[in-house]
């Protein structure tokens, strides 16, 4: 256990793990039910292998692109097809892992899940359950700190999902056209971007890193853009997860025929 | 709001044993919790101690826990809780109590110590400091600090586990250390000590730190992840590595 009211160290001895009157437990419970139910739902969706992709309007779910393994309708694999056909293995096994280890290592999901899952905090002011503790001292946390790279791999997939938000607006005729598909396609395009850039590697990259501002003024109007969009991250790491599933579910229920695209334009 | 009688209950006691002692007192309309502490010593309990000095949220003397959250006693407004709520004042848990709700803050004052202070570069005397607000404005916001340690206080890293406290610098001088490496004219390597010396790394950025700080400094997000993401360009990143050999960069990540 903890020790909060560690006798030895002459700390005031009080026996309750905590004094706190409010729901402070809501918080966490919150956290792992929604990132638990998330979690479920693209398990499920990366591996079910089916109903990714609409060839009429050129709608691809953002959890199947790149489509890359041999299985995939030829028309939606804009990078080839190379992976070999396995029930395990999912369309994009390319860039799923780095988006996983992305948003597993992004500062704010940290907390959220060390709180949430770990107890470890469970809410501030609460004692942790654990023996022991070091942090991001050691392996396998110490891997934390390769967040910097899922960052430049999360770039470079969204400017694929950029790609795919661009082709989707295609008319039944194979013209120009838009749908609600395409309105959710780059509305998600949209977030994901703000996601990716309000992440704390990208701002010290920007110029986080760099002590003097004055001579870097370009990169220190970049860092101000940035430093404004960090301040939302929590709120976008939860907006996005939310857009994924939506855009994944719309382009799932088109593919499999429960209804029809809302059309705008042709 | 007219006056009414509240339901305290307050830590009595010091390092040896102690206990939570109920008191009915009198609430008037405008009184934060340090105004009834105060009433209870000059009505019912003389020899309660606690530390308090400005009564304006700038000294940082009265930290300590109502109802289980670590908060100012003169910044907490009474109005905050209802007339029928048990409102229970303790010391801060982190660190020894001297009695009732006075803790020894040493641990603060040695972690303190430890650092460093302010290098300037060889050659660059007092006066001859020059500097941009630009380049130093980010870690002013540190400045503000008022050394209350409700951050310290929080941080379960040391909260929970005492056996942390040798490695651990805690929020409070891990913001000290982010200052000094973001300061223009530091020439201090601060980065490598953080992580090995002063134990950067066993903060999971769970943001207690931040929600407790009456000043409204952003300690995770400006300065414990920038100063993570600068150990990180120093020790795990090769592309800035390369960078800084071709670019031919100093030590410091600077320019």
């Amino acid at each position: 256990m903890s020790t909060t009211a560690d006798a030895s160290a002459g700390r005031a001895q009080i026996s309750a793990r905590t004094l706190r009157t409010d729901r402070w437990w809501l918080p966490p419970l919150l956290t792992f039910a929604g990132l638990t139910a998330w979690v479920a739902y693209a398990t499920v969706r990366a591996f079910m292998q089916d109903w990714y992709w609409v060839e009429q309007y050129h709608y691809l779910t953002p959890f199947y692109s790149p489509c890359v393994s041999l299985a995939c309708d030829p028309e939606s694999a804009l990078v080839g097809r190379f992976l070999p056909d396995w029930p395990i293995l999912p369309f994009a096994a390319v860039t799923l892992p780095f988006l996983l280890l992305f948003r597993l290592t992004c500062y704010y999901y940290r907390k959220a899940y060390y709180r949430s899952f770990w107890a470890s905090p469970p809410a501030c002011a609460v004692a942790e359950p654990h023996k022991r503790y070091t942090g991001e001292t050691r392996f396998p946390l110490l891997g934390q700190n390769l967040h910097r790279y899922f960052f430049y791999a999360a770039v470079a997939i969204s400017v694929v999902n950029t790609i795919d938000a661009g082709l989707a607006f295609r008319g039944a005729d194979g013209g120009f056209g838009i749908g609600l598909g395409t309105v959710i396609l780059v509305t998600n395009v949209v977030l994901l971007w703000a996601y990716t850039l309000s992440c704390h590697s990208c701002r010290s990259i920007t110029l986080g890193r760099i002590n003097h501002f004055s001579k870097h003024p370009v990169r220190y109007w970049s860092w101000q853009q940035v430093t404004k969009l960090n301040a939302k991250h929590q709120e976008l790491a939860w907006t996005t997860l939310g857009t994924l599933a939506l855009t994944d579910f719309y382009i799932m229920a088109l593919a499999a025929g429960w209804f029809s695209d809302l059309r705008i334009v042709n | 709001m007219s006056a009414y009688n509240a339901h305290f209950r307050v830590w009595r006691g010091d390092s040896e044993k102690g206990d939570l002692v109920d008191y009915q007192v009198e609430v008037n309309e405008g009184e934060v919790v340090l105004d009834i502490i105060h009433r209870l010593q000059q009505t019912q309990a003389g020899d309660m101690a606690v530390r308090w000095n400005c009564k304006a949220g700038k000294c940082g003397s009265c930290s300590a826990e109502i109802n289980g959250r670590p908060r100012l006693l003169c910044m907490t407004r009474m109005n905050t809780f209802a007339e029928d709520e048990v409102v229970t004042v303790t010391p801060m848990r982190t660190f020894p109590v001297i009695r009732d709700l006075v803790t020894d803050v040493e641990f603060n004052y040695q972690k303190a110590r430890e650092i460093p202070s302010f290098a300037p570069p060889v050659g660059v005397e007092p006066g001859e400091y020059r500097m941009q607000q630009v380049d130093v404005e980010r870690s002013q916001e540190f400045r503000k600090c008022i050394e209350c340690y409700l951050c310290q206080n929080t941080c379960h890293v040391v909260r929970d586990h005492e056996e942390n406290k040798p490695e651990f610098a805690g929020p409070r001088f891990l913001m000290r250390i982010a200052e000094l490496d973001m300061h223009p004219l530091d020439a201090a390597d601060r980065q490598k000590a953080a992580q090995e010396e002063h134990g950067l790394g066993y903060c999971n950025i769970t943001k207690c730190c931040t929600e407790v700080c009456p000043e409204h400094i952003k300690i995770t997000d400006n300065a414990l992840i920038p100063l993570k993401e600068r150990v990180v360009d120093r020790k795990y990143d090769p592309l800035v590595w390369l960078g800084s050999k071709i670019f031919k960069r100093g030590e410091k990540t600077d320019a």
